[in-house]
């Protein structure tokens, strides 16, 4: 780089293209903030959702498991478990847990009361009806 | 000979020696998550994978926050010109962060995360159980304590001395840091707005304010190595940081494709994060071209290994390894897979575990004071280099293998298979990903035993005069 490129000009172009930057992702933003309602199931989740994410987050399930694609990658994507296995197939497996296979990968056993599932299940359900613009590829997550 | 230009850089000692131990103790957790990947019941349920992965990632994030704060306090009055506004703050805060993060480990570690959860107030702010940001909520208070604190520390220090460009960057890197966290707090219900805002604190982190904190760093150890002229640094860092910002801001939409926000994300994620590897590139460029232009040879080699170790692997882990998988169509396939796994290892190690190593290598020995190691002890840390990074790389190539071949089983093919089929099938590669980390895990070991290598006593050649007895 040449003397014609000083460092007070390089500075100024870091300020510029920074503030530029920011304003056009608050911009983007606001205007995703604004869509969001069309592309969720409902616009405030019901107490039931929200309980059951609750139970999602304090029983550290994202520690395995992805839900739309995003956490850990040692057991099955979540996001879609409800349309892959149906409501009740998803509480019996997580009564059933550890299955105490020899050599098997393990879930915890949680202790859930029939209320806890059920707010699982309608988070999952919820969770299953957010637009993802066609994600993931197949049922199997 | 007084080798600190100013006392109160001493303080950045227990820093990197806290960094170097927490980095040991995720190694060892890495290991223990790499088995179970093959030994699905390893250590269940004494320590399921969930919580050895928070213990992985939390060290992880709190070893390079004490590499990031010790390189400030190392830096910073030497760039400044003047002494640390306050070394007692930053002893205290040193212990204040580090009992609480041993506390935070012990917690995941001694009681299972609902009941850490219900004893630690989670139901007042719900802010626990999403990935990254486990930590209870004392301990993120606690962060936030520190990181202000710390802030004052160092903001006050810039404020009373001289204001170079590595300074005022590396502080706007901080002050991002400090401010983005602030989003670990904001955990709405609807799930889509949790992880749009989540984002906020996890990419632009890493692919944003921390690229700052890592310019900064990897400048002042080549403006110091190198003996290049300030001017011409400083220049190529605002470039740096300016492709860095222009290209990751708006990156961030790279994960905004299958969350549930809107389709455009695609196009402005996806043009945006196409252009994140050119900082990248910069920066290899840039450490290379400022170790030719070298006006002094330093002896310090070890630590010029270092830098231009971070400059080539954060180009191949974040820059390369991120753009194989960021544009839209492919992503729609790997989103969520072992490729995942693959760009966060090297990318990681390539950013910001190399310039972490990068500033200890270079400022440690003057902390103990020595201007440079013995060439043993050099040797020996340049062979752990090239231990971790050679193994790094391997893991990386076969979870990338892994990846190609769960999206191949799982999305790909007619009729896909199930996660756990998929997994099954995967159990070669996993057991070469574990292999390569006990590799990994060798070259930290020997990059632990250089600090305490002296050179042999040199052997005297036959013929030589030999001193005469008494």
């Amino acid at each position: 780089m040449s003397a014609f490129f000083t460092k007070s000009m390089a500075r100024n172009i870091f300020y510029g293209g920074t503030l530029f930057s920011v304003l056009l992702f608050l911009a983007l933003t606001f205007h995703t903030t604004w869509q969001l309602p069309g592309r969720i199931p409902t616009e405030t989740p019901s107490q039931e959702v929200t309980r059951g994410k609750a139970l999602w987050e304090t029983r550290n399930c994202i520690g395995c498991h992805t839900l739309l694609g995003e956490g850990a990658y040692f057991a099955p994507e979540l996001g879609n478990v409800y349309k892959r296995r149906g409501p009740d197939f998803i509480k019996i497996w997580i009564k059933a847990q550890p299955t105490h296979v020899p050599g098997r990968r393990q879930m915890p056993q949680f202790n859930f009361s029939d209320q806890q599932l059920d707010d699982l299940v309608a988070f999952l359900k919820w969770t299953s009806e957010i637009n993802t613009e066609k994600w993931p590829p197949n049922i199997e997550g | 000979m007084q080798l600190l230009q100013y006392k109160s850089q001493a303080v950045a000692k227990p820093y990197f020696i806290a960094a170097i131990g927490l980095f040991v103790g995720q190694i060892l957790f890495g290991l223990i998550l790499g088995l179970q990947y093959v030994i699905g019941d390893f250590l269940f349920p004494a320590i399921p994978f969930n919580v050895a992965r928070m213990v992985h990632t939390n060290l992880l994030i709190v070893w390079l926050l004490f590499g990031f704060m010790g390189a400030a306090y190392y830096l910073v009055p030497e760039e400044a010109e003047t002494e640390l506004h306050s070394p007692l703050l930053a002893h205290l805060l040193f212990w204040i962060f580090l009992v609480a993060g041993a506390l935070t480990v012990v917690g995941y570690l001694a009681v299972p995360y609902a009941k850490l959860a219900e004893m630690t107030g989670n139901e007042l702010l719900e802010t626990m159980g999403r990935e990254f940001l486990e930590q209870p909520l004392p301990t993120k208070l606690g962060i936030v304590v520190v990181a202000l604190a710390f802030l004052y520390n160092i903001g006050m220090t810039i404020l009373k001395g001289r204001k170079t460009a590595i300074s005022i960057i590396l502080l706007t890197g901080l002050v991002g840091l400090a401010v983005l966290f602030l989003f670990a707090f904001y955990n709405p219900s609807n799930l889509v707005k949790d992880k749009y805002f989540w984002w906020w604190v996890v990419h632009l982190w890493v692919e944003g304010v921390w690229e700052l904190i890592l310019g900064a760093i990897l400048g002042f150890v080549l403006l110091k190595i190198t003996g290049v002229d300030r001017e011409v640094i400083e220049k190529w860092l605002y470039v740096i940081i300016t492709l860095t910002l222009v290209t990751g801001i708006i990156g961030t939409g790279h994960h905004y494709y299958w969350i549930g926000t809107p389709g455009y994300w695609q196009w402005w994620g996806g043009v945006f994060s196409a252009l994140e590897p050119v900082p990248f590139f910069a920066m290899t460029v840039f450490c290379f071209n400022m170790v030719n232009r070298r006006r002094r040879q330093h002896p310090n080699k070890a630590a010029t290994l270092w830098a231009l170790g971070t400059g080539v692997m954060a180009f191949l882990g974040a820059g390369v390894w991120g753009f194989l998988h960021t544009l839209a169509p492919v992503n729609y396939y790997t989103h969520g897979t072992q490729i995942t796994a693959a760009h966060g290892h090297m990318a990681f190690y390539g950013a910001y575990v190399m310039v972490v190593l990068t500033i200890i290598s270079y400022a440690m020995p003057m902390l103990r004071g020595r201007e440079v190691n013995p060439e043993r002890s050099q040797v020996l840390e340049m062979w752990s280099f090239w231990l971790m990074t050679v193994s790094m790389v391997f893991i990386t190539l076969f979870l990338t293998a892994a990846g190609i071949l769960q999206v191949w089983l799982q999305r790909i093919i007619p009729n896909p298979q199930s996660f756990m089929a998929v997994q099954d099938q995967l159990a070669m590669f996993y057991w070469m990903r574990w292999l390569a980390g006990v590799v990994f895990f060798a070259g930290l070991a020997v990059y632990l035993y250089s600090f305490f290598a002296k050179d042999k006593p040199q052997t005297i050649e036959a013929g030589a005069t030999q001193p005469a007895t008494t």
